[in-house]
């Protein structure tokens, strides 16, 4: 083999180093269908070492028990949420990266949601409040022949005095 | 009214300030079980040592203990073991090891050169029993009720002040 292939064949596999998640060949499952779920449901669950890593990428020895676990689980015809309620109940909701919906949560889910809507409202308001003070004031009044004057002498000065 | 409306952002601000400055002062990484006042898990381990019996979720049923996972491989463990030793001699409360991930012969090894604070040892290489107590890392210790449930735990090593504060007036109450 050249030097220059060898070369290349290194830096694409140093690339695709970068991008490996962390599941090892061992623990995969023949079965791709449940192969392709297990890595979908490990992206959802937290690693309780690493903390703000999914299983599906951290390599503490935790993450892959939890790994090798959700994959037996498949096999045994496990539903994603049975799978879910198991970890829940050993680790609580922090092993889910995304927060559940429930009452505890709300302020989580609909909270940016209220201050936008407020916030919104308050724009509404203080538009709404300078739009009634202008309609309050009267007409613009002309300008005077005296203004005038002297509003075209300002002007023109301007003109001259521009390089 | 107007005031008002001015007022209301600098309270929102106010409120959300003093949630985050209190959750700043909380350790995030230790996590609350969410095994407390559930009863302790169903399995059953071999023994470590020949010398001593294993674990059995039968067996965390008639007193009030202590459950500490540990293995040779974790150095706070190494730091909270002389406490263990102390309990363990002054007779405060039992204490029953269950070895995580850990190889025997390790296990073994250590608990020679340290000393052995532990009524019984249940012996899981494979983690999958302290997966099932929601161990993320060793050293975990559970307090256990006489009813066999879960009422305390915590994560780290243990110094005499943490246990004085947080297990002493658990166990005499769990006691009464």
């Amino acid at each position: 083999m050249n030097a220059r292939l060898t070369v290349i064949i290194v830096m694409f596999s140093l690339l695709w180093a970068g991008n490996s998640p962390a599941v090892q060949p061992d623990e995969r499952l023949s079965d791709p269908t449940l192969e392709e779920r297990a890595r979908e449901l490990s992206k959802d669950i937290r690693c309780l070492v690493c903390q703000n890593q999914s299983i599906d990428d951290s390599s503490a020895e935790l993450a892959r028990d939890l790994r090798i676990l959700v994959r037996e689980r498949l096999t045994a015809g496990d539903s994603n949420q049975q799978i879910f309620d198991f970890l829940v109940a050993r680790y609580g909701d922090f092993v889910l990266l995304k927060p559940p919906m429930q009452a505890s949560t709300y302020a989580l889910w609909f909270g940016p949601l209220v201050v936008f809507v407020l916030a919104l409202a308050g724009l509404f308001v203080f538009f709404y409040r300078r739009m009634q003070a202008n309609a309050a004031q009267p007409d613009v009044v002309a300008l005077t022949s005296k203004e005038r004057a002297r509003l075209s002498a300002l002007l023109d000065d301007d003109e001259k005095g521009r390089p | 009214m107007s005031r008002l409306v001015f007022i209301a952002p600098l309270i929102l601000f106010a409120v959300v300030a003093a949630y985050f400055a209190i959750g700043l002062t909380k350790n995030a990484s230790i996590l609350p079980s969410a095994l407390i006042d559930k009863p302790v898990p169903t399995f059953d381990l071999p023994p470590l040592k020949d010398t001593k019996p294993g674990l059995a979720t039968a067996d965390l049923k008639d007193d009030v203990v202590l459950v500490n996972m540990f293995a040779s491989w974790c150095v706070p463990c190494r730091a909270e073991h002389p406490l263990l030793m102390q309990l363990a001699r002054d007779k405060i409360v039992p204490i029953i090891g269950l070895n995580w991930k850990d190889r025997k012969s390790d296990a073994i090894a250590w608990l020679d050169e340290l000393g052995d604070p532990y009524a019984r040892i249940g012996h899981d290489p494979s983690g999958r029993t302290g997966i099932d107590w929601g161990v993320y890392g060793v050293p975990e210790t559970y307090l256990i009720d006489r009813d066999g449930r879960i009422r305390f735990k915590y994560v780290g090593p243990m110094f005499p002040e943490t246990f004085a504060e947080k297990f002493l007036p658990l166990i005499k109450d769990l006691r009464k």
